[in-house]
């Protein structure tokens, strides 16, 4: 059971939250002008990092908020740094 | 008396409280403090059953958790398979038996109670023997909030199997001096019978309180977050092997010291010491001084410690060094003692009568915890044991669970390990004195795996895993076999993967293994030490979390109404909606074909609060609710309703329902039952992390209304004997628009929506109002003949209007386009999330599956939902061409025939064409129509 830290709530259980997978991953911003092959890449593709991985969360039991963590894959350690202030995609 | 080899004094049971119990037909007496195994070593009986695979007679081989052999099945007071008898704690009245390595479940409902806790501390310290009490003590002096547990029913733990003495009194004085401190203060809790069982990630760990059979929860769950863990959990010791190590009477050398210092109990008359280490020498000492006959202590090692030397010729025992027990003998007892000089084993053997065997191959410091809490362990040549090697923070592996096995040394690690965590934890914390402890000189073991120079034949005879019957001859096998990896060799012999997680013999297997590749140790590894740590039984896991409380449920403001019409519920996500609503002697289909008969030609109702619905607020909902929409909601003019998809990103359909515009910057979103959270969450993301420029608000209002779908073509005149003061006709009050008004004396919003194709009011009111207006439109229908309707008539009447529903017709793979609502996917817009992914080559191809309609003939059954479509009348070989599958199926009293909705491939190119459903061994023919049956041309909308 992890403890996530939500930047409004602080840190919860772990069953608060549900995943948001990789983060940094940006809507184009024109999706009509992207290649069919860029499209697919922004749609399918997505990393699977064994160790630090930016990844985000949404604290759905509570606040709602999407917010983007450094977790370690490995041993599920969560790096306390500015980027919780970051709410980006 | 309690037993013909019960001492009569000493020991921590209560000789004046005889406990009545009975064990395999037999009845025994204890005493009070025992556990099922020390009472019954207290009567003469080692043997508790027999063994899984060879049927050979087992008996109690520990005096903990870490026992491999004695299980039993306890019948009163209630069926329990699979307990160690040294875990159970004897009480009056416990019956019990043997059992053979499987145990059988109880039949009928236990009727005790299981709970669960939540607590949060800032140390949590596991053990309660010197190193945890001392860790315990000094984080408790610092004003912490510390939380200690332990297994066993007293703390104290290895103090409690000896004489020792700390400040030159009994050790059990200041074990009483620490539990009564702990005890008196406000902010710890003191948690005995308590077995900390997994260590999850961020100091998660669970443990199950044992609170006894007349408690009013007879287990309790802990989920303990804790800051900071210091691990005291001990050692076991580990046994040998040699051939015949399993017969009844052979036992672990500390375990017979346990029972005689704990329980005063005499294991045996006549023992042989088998070691190689010092420590079974104190058993051997305390044991004849209490009147059992030492034939001899066997030690592998050349040369024997000085001190337990001079011990033992003051005591007249002889050691035998350079020595090992290579065979025994007794049929359900052990009776004597092969004896053999190492190495090669040459010498003449000696048979050594005994009814006893003590055994001890060194100490296993129990690493579980720590290796779960993701610390490493090394093997440590020196100890010929796992010890911890590198911890992660906020956890310390303290006492003889690090490899440190004199009390001094774990008294001092363990106070300065507690005040370290209280430190961690931002208290200020001084390191405790400790007591003062003897300790002597240590010789270091000689760990020995495999005895040298015995006859392959006796492989077959030398247990490795007494649990699971696994030999050195299975371990043979597995190596010889090709295998090296000891987690294949664990799976293919089984060693290890009993009740007892391989306890005693995991790193056995490890050396034995190491043995016979000739490689070292450290090389062969363990296998990895995976929570539980001991067996948890499922009702504790589950505590209150069964029957009724399992999972929580969602109810309408009408389900009272509902439950005394006694329909049966469909589950739809944890909400209970009413399925149909069955009058005497109907069936299923006879209800729902009554029920859709009434709302087709006369007047129904239904609860559809679950609905989900969102409140969309701001300057910018109208840009929002475009860009997540496949079609246009910012020309919607207020006043008006539109049905509306959502996609993801990758054009497949996830969601749709209607869209009220309530104001010029405000929308009344609705979601299907199940879909609503997920959908919040997906707007959610998108505005929060894509779109925050715009201003938007979101709200779940899904539980603030209670809505009654009222559908019929006599519907009108229902609702216009509860209304005044809303103007019904089809000029004032058109499809697809809403206005404010009075329902039943409550205020409501009512909508002109229909999902059957019939003439339809959907009426809205706030949720504690959804009873009164109910009953009041039941009522007001009563002359009409209005009939309820479940999920089942609404699911029917929207198939025949072809209405798909999202996750019943779809499954995340089906575009807009696909179920034919190319109408729905504006044109005019910039983006929309979807857009884009409609012109990608595999979702722009004509041969896509398309939703149709199909008819099986008439007069046929109804096609089963999930069957699966072929083009030909008779099966080719595989693989078999599949066209797509049945995804909503039903009898239409409408149409007096069975019908169903399908994803078929090309399905809108192929209507008029035969396929075939594969249905049993059948193939069933099935007519490709379009998927709209009734009322094609939507007359019947407006009444
Ligand atoms: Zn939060």
């Amino acid at each position: 059971m992890m403890l996530i830290p939500c930047p409004w709530c602080g840190p919860r259980n772990e069953t608060e939250f549900h995943y948001g997978g990789q983060a940094d991953v940006s809507y184009p911003a024109d999706p009509q002008a992207v290649s069919d092959v860029d499209w697919a890449r922004f749609l399918f593709f997505r990393a699977n990092t064994k160790g630090i991985f930016t990844e985000r969360w949404n604290h759905q039991a509570g606040c709602r908020r999407w917010f983007t963590v450094r977790r370690d894959t490995t041993t599920n350690e969560i790096f306390h740094d500015d980027s919780h202030e970051a709410v980006t995609r | 008396m309690t037993g013909e080899y019960r001492l009569a004094d000493g020991g921590r049971i209560d000789r004046d409280r005889p406990v009545r119990f009975r064990f395999d037909g037999h009845d025994y007496e204890g005493c009070a403090g025992d556990t099922l195994a020390s009472a019954l070593l207290a009567n003469g009986v080692h043997q508790v059953g027999t063994s899984i695979r060879y049927g050979r007679p087992r008996g109690i081989a520990a005096a903990g958790p870490e026992e491999p052999n004695a299980l039993v099945q306890i019948e009163e007071p209630f069926p329990e398979p699979m307990l160690t008898a040294t875990t159970v704690e004897l009480r009056d009245g416990l019956v019990a038996s043997g059992l053979p390595g499987q145990g059988r479940l109880a039949t009928e409902p236990d009727p005790a109670r299981y709970d669960a806790i939540n607590a949060h501390c800032d140390v949590l310290v596991v053990g309660a023997g010197p190193a945890g009490l001392a860790a315990a003590r000094s984080a408790a002096r610092s004003g912490a909030r510390v939380i200690v547990a332990d297994a066993d029913t007293e703390f104290g733990g290895s103090l409690l199997g000896t004489r020792d003495e700390l400040d030159q009194a009994p050790a059990w004085r200041w074990i009483d001096r620490v539990t009564s401190e702990l005890q008196a203060s406000p902010d710890v809790t003191v948690l005995p019978r308590t077995t900390v069982f997994g260590c999850y990630d961020d100091n998660y760990l669970v443990a199950v309180e044992h609170r006894g059979e007349d408690a009013f929860t007879r287990q309790r769950a802990w989920h303990i977050r804790a800051r900071e863990i210091v691990l005291a959990t001990g050692s076991h010791e580990r046994p040998l092997v040699f051939p015949g190590n399993d017969r009844p009477g052979t036992m672990l050398a500390s375990s017979a010291r346990t029972y005689l210092h704990r329980y005063g109990v005499l294991p045996g008359r006549r023992a042989v010491v088998f070691t190689t280490n010092d420590s079974a020498y104190a058993a051997a000492v305390d044991l004849h001084d209490a009147g059992v006959e030492i034939a001899a202590v066997v030690d592998v090692r050349p040369v024997a410690t000085t001190v337990w030397t001079a011990r033992c010729v003051e005591r007249g025992i002889r050691i035998l060094t350079n020595c090992a027990v290579t065979g025994t003998s007794g049929a359900d007892r052990v009776s004597g003692a092969q004896v053999s000089s190492l190495p090669s084993g040459d010498a003449a053997p000696a048979e050594l009568d005994c009814d006893l065997l003590l055994v001890s191959g060194g100490w296993n410091p129990a690493v579980h915890l720590h290796s779960q809490a993701r610390g490493t362990v090394r093997y440590s040549e020196e100890l010929g044991a796992l010890v911890p090697d590198r911890t992660p923070r906020g956890v310390r592996t303290v006492g003889a669970a690090a490899g440190t096995f004199t009390t001094a040394e774990c008294l001092r690690a363990g106070s300065e390990a507690g005040s370290d965590a209280a430190r961690e934890a931002g208290f200020h914390a001084d390191v405790a004195e400790v007591p003062g402890s003897p300790s002597g000189p240590v010789t270091p073991p000689q760990p020995i795996w495999l005895l040298p120079g015995l006859s392959a034949d006796s492989d077959d005879e030398q247990f490795v895993d007494l649990a699971r019957d696994a030999t050195v001859a299975d371990v043979r096998k597995a190596v010889g076999a090709g295998m090296s990896s000891v987690e294949h060799i664990k799976r293919f012999t089984t060693i290890g993967t009993a009740h007892d997680q391989g306890k005693t013999s995991g790193l056995l297997s490890s050396g034995v293994i190491a043995e016979l590749l000739g490689v070292e140790v450290a090389e062969v590894g363990a296998t990895t030490f995976r929570p539980p740590y001991a067996p948890v039984a499922f009702a504790a896991l589950a505590g209150r979390d069964r029957g009724d409380l399992y999972d929580p449920i969602r109810v309408t403001a009408m389900h009272d109404w509902h439950l005394e019409q006694d329909c049966p519920f469909e589950n739809v996500g944890q909400w209970k909606r009413p399925w149909y609503y069955p009058q005497p002697g109907e069936d299923m289909e006879s209800a729902v074909l009554r029920e859709c008969h009434a709302v087709r030609t006369g007047v129904g109702m239904q609860d559809v609060s679950t609905l989900g619905k969102i409140d969309v607020q701001g300057p910018d909902a109208a840009e929002f609710l475009d860009l997540v929409y496949t079609n246009k909601m910012s020309t919607l003019r207020v006043g008006r309703i539109r049905y509306g998809v959502m996609c993801h990103a990758d054009g497949m359909v996830f969601d749709d329902g209607t869209v009220m515009r309530t104001g010029e910057h405000r929308y009344l979103v609705s979601t299907t039952s199940g879909g609503a959270a997920g959908v919040l969450e997906w707007l959610e993301d998108w505005l929060q992390t894509e779109w925050p420029h715009l201003r938007v608000h979101l709200t779940s209002v899904t539980e603030q209304w209670a809505t009654i779908a009222l559908a019929g073509p006599r519907s009108r005149e229902v609702l216009a004997r509860v209304t005044s003061d809303i103007d019904l006709t089809n000029d004032a009050f058109p499809f697809m628009s809403w206005t404010d008004g009075t329902v039943a004396g409550s205020g409501a919003r009512v909508c002109r929506i229909s999902f059957s194709g019939e003439l339809a009011f959907e009426i809205n009111v706030p949720w504690w109002h959804g009873r009164q207006v109910w009953e009041a439109l039941h009522r007001a229908g009563s002359e009409f003949g209005i009939t309820p309707y479940g999920t089942e008539t609404m699911h029917v009447l929207r198939a025949e209007k072809g209405f798909p529903i999202v996750g019943q017709d779809t499954d995340g793979t089906v575009t807009p386009h696909d179920l034919g609502m190319g109408w729905a996917v504006s044109k005019k817009k910039d983006d929309f999330l979807g857009m884009r992914s409609f012109s990608r080559e595999d979702t722009a191809r004509s041969d896509r599956k398309h939703l149709v309609g199909l008819l099986p003939p008439a007069g046929s059954a109804v096609v089963p939902e999930g069957t699966q479509l072929v083009d030909s009348t008779e099966l080719p070989a595989p693989p078999v061409p599949m066209l797509g599958h049945i995804t909503s199926s039903y009898r239409s009293a409408a149409l007096d025939r069975p019908f169903a909705l399908a994803l078929v491939k090309s399905g809108r190119d192929r209507i008029g064409q035969t396929i075939y459903g594969h249905v049993g061994d059948e193939l069933v023919p099935v007519e490709i129509t379009e998927p709209v049956f009734y009322d094609k041309e939507g007359n019947r909308r407006d009444g």
